[in-house]
């Protein structure tokens, strides 16, 4: 397991607001771009996640990030990793790492898959704080490592504001769903949609102007399993934005369970299930 | 519409902190904002600030986004009357309504927010200090001034045979939305609950704002100052603002119930026709993006 660790203090300050988050998007252009040269904030992390002997592939073949043409809200900022290998006992994606380079916290963390999965592919949502590479590293079953980047316009995401209702998001805290998305049937690749509500603050620190001091709060460990079997584990930090929400693909065997186990930074553990509806195969 | 009450935007380039205030009612004084995004130039004075003026003392609501936009208000204030300014109101945490408070620092005033105003604008100054320092050079000396008072639900401020009520409001365009009503005129200081004209900006509840606009314009209201744009009885502008709102309310709640996400639902919902409004460009992506977020823990 890679712990996601601060590079910096966590988002100083922060949490920005999403009114100023929008009229900030009409002064700097928000846009995609190839991934830049590399930097010493990629340097750093990669010596941190994986040391600097093990080798990084291209992507190509392996996986594919998609960043958004123009991300309007930096605190919700969709990212999707598509897996161009199938998941098989022989071969398969055993983990995907999202980095948000310039980030205070630029690991958002890790992805643990298994040929359970059918394809391992992940859609999940990022704070951006700066103009920035994100990046996507996949480990395969082999131990080899393969990355795919992107280079967003985004400024402030950590900054954003959790939410416009503070109240709400503390009285909704640990609530989860789970959204079956089109038909699924058995043994046949589905897709799901997990969310748990957590305002997943970044955290400030002592503000001069009000006294307040409002610490990092967030969802670091989430375990899904589907009739016992581990389908999908998420270690993270700060960078995934409030409400996290990942859609993700599972092989059903049946009308199982689907369990899911979320623990945060303050240790509390949050526990739900759903039975999920199953078609005959076709 | 918006744009009859603004001068001309060529004459107001230079100085937009010394846009000129008009009184709009007995005693009451606006500055309006620009439709426009915060540039260089205008350097954030976009939305409508003012004053009352009572028999004992004066009532600042909203000051701007610059201690200088602030520094012109109290000119203008002093300009009208010699009494003294007693209360200065921040009718929401965003910057252009409440950053020109640093130009009364020095005032025994006393600084009246929402309730959550503390906190948002802990949670905020920094990013919007940084964000308009890079922005603007006018935005130099200004400084963030928190409420020394806050509003948990209504109060009353008497500024001596004017008593003006407070109302704090549930998160609706914000968390820290408060009006002003001044009884004798029958008018109410909404901030950005109204928007006239421009686009209208989410940044609290959605469906929380639909519910603060049904019980917003009583019968003793007669004339609204909204955030942005005219000074009307608000009864149109409330209904524009509404049809807005509910579009993207039930687009967003179709593009859930179809599964889409959140890029899908911006491809989806975001060319509607929005000719309308002003200062749309980003504004509608991100009003999405925020009712999607909201609306789909419903």
């Amino acid at each position: 397991m890679i712990s996601a660790q601060r590079i910096a203090s966590p988002f100083a300050a922060l949490r920005l607001a999403a009114a100023a988050t929008l009229l900030l998007a009409a002064l700097l252009a928000v846009s995609p771009g190839p991934a830049r040269a590399e930097g010493s904030a990629w340097d750093d992390i990669r010596q941190q996640l994986f040391g600097s002997e093990r080798e990084i592939l291209p992507a190509e073949g392996v996986i594919a990030l998609e960043a958004p043409y123009r991300a309007l809200d930096a605190a919700t900022v969709p990212i999707t990793v598509t897996a161009r290998i199938p998941q098989t006992e022989a071969r398969y994606i055993r983990s995907l790492t999202l980095v948000v380079d310039d980030n205070p916290a630029p690991i958002v963390g890790t992805f643990h898959f298994s040929p359970a999965n059918g394809i391992a592919s992940i859609s999940t949502r990022v704070r951006v704080n700066a103009y920035t590479n994100i990046r996507a590293i996949a480990e395969t079953n082999d131990g080899k490592l393969h990355m795919a980047a992107a280079y967003v316009k985004a400024a402030g995401g950590c900054s954003a504001p959790a939410s416009g209702d503070q109240e709400l998001a503390l009285a909704r805290i640990g609530q989860m769903r789970l959204k079956q998305l089109g038909s699924w049937r058995q043994n046949e690749v589905s897709e799901a949609q997990f969310m748990v509500s957590h305002p997943n603050y970044s955290g400030f620190q002592q503000d001069q102007v009000s006294q307040l001091w409002i610490p990092a709060h967030y969802v670091r460990r989430i375990e899904l399993t589907l009739g016992g079997r581990e389908i999908l584990s998420f270690d993270g930090d700060i960078s995934i934005s409030e409400n996290p929400s990942f859609r993700f693909f599972v092989k059903p065997q049946g009308s199982e369970l689907l369990r899911a186990r979320v623990v945060d930074s303050e240790d509390k553990v949050f526990e739900q299930s759903w039975p999920v509806e199953v078609e005959p195969s076709s | 519409m918006a744009g009859l009450l603004l001068p001309a935007a060529a004459s107001l380039t230079p100085a937009a902190a010394a846009l000129p205030f008009r009184e709009v009612a007995e005693g009451i004084f606006v500055r309006f904002g620009l439709h426009e995004e915060v540039t260089a130039e205008n350097c954030g004075a976009i939305a409508n600030v003012g004053f009352i003026v009572g028999a004992e003392s004066v009532a600042v609501v909203d000051t701007g986004t610059t201690r200088q936009q602030g520094e012109a208000l109290r000119e203008a204030v002093a300009a009208v009357t010699d009494r003294p300014i007693s209360h200065v109101v921040a009718t929401h945490v965003h910057f252009d309504h409440c950053f020109g408070h640093s130009a009364f620092a020095d005032l025994p005033v006393r600084f009246v927010g929402h309730r959550n105003l503390p906190r948002a604008l802990a949670e905020r100054a920094d990013f919007y200090t940084k964000l308009l320092s890079e922005t603007c050079p006018g935005f130099a000396g200004t400084v963030v001034v928190p409420p020394n008072e806050t509003v948990d639900d209504v109060t009353e401020v008497d500024l001596g045979g004017r008593p003006l009520r407070l109302q704090a409001w549930p998160t609706a365009h914000t968390n820290t939305d408060l009006t002003v009503f001044d009884a004798r005129t029958g008018t109410l200081w909404a901030g950005d609950l109204i928007f006239d004209g421009r686009l209208p900006t989410l940044d609290g509840s959605l469906l929380g704002w639909l519910q603060v606009l049904d019980g917003l314009l009583t019968a003793d209201v007669r004339r609204v100052i909204p955030g942005h744009g005219a000074v009307s009885d608000g009864r149109a502008a409330v209904a524009a603002e509404r049809r807005y709102l509910e579009a993207l309310r039930d687009g967003v709640r179709q593009a859930l119930a179809d599964d889409l996400d959140i890029p899908a639902t911006l491809a989806r919902l975001g060319k509607e026709d929005l000719q309308q409004w002003q200062v749309v460009e980003n504004v509608h992506g991100r009003n999405i993006v925020s009712a999607y977020t909201e609306l789909e823990w419903e």
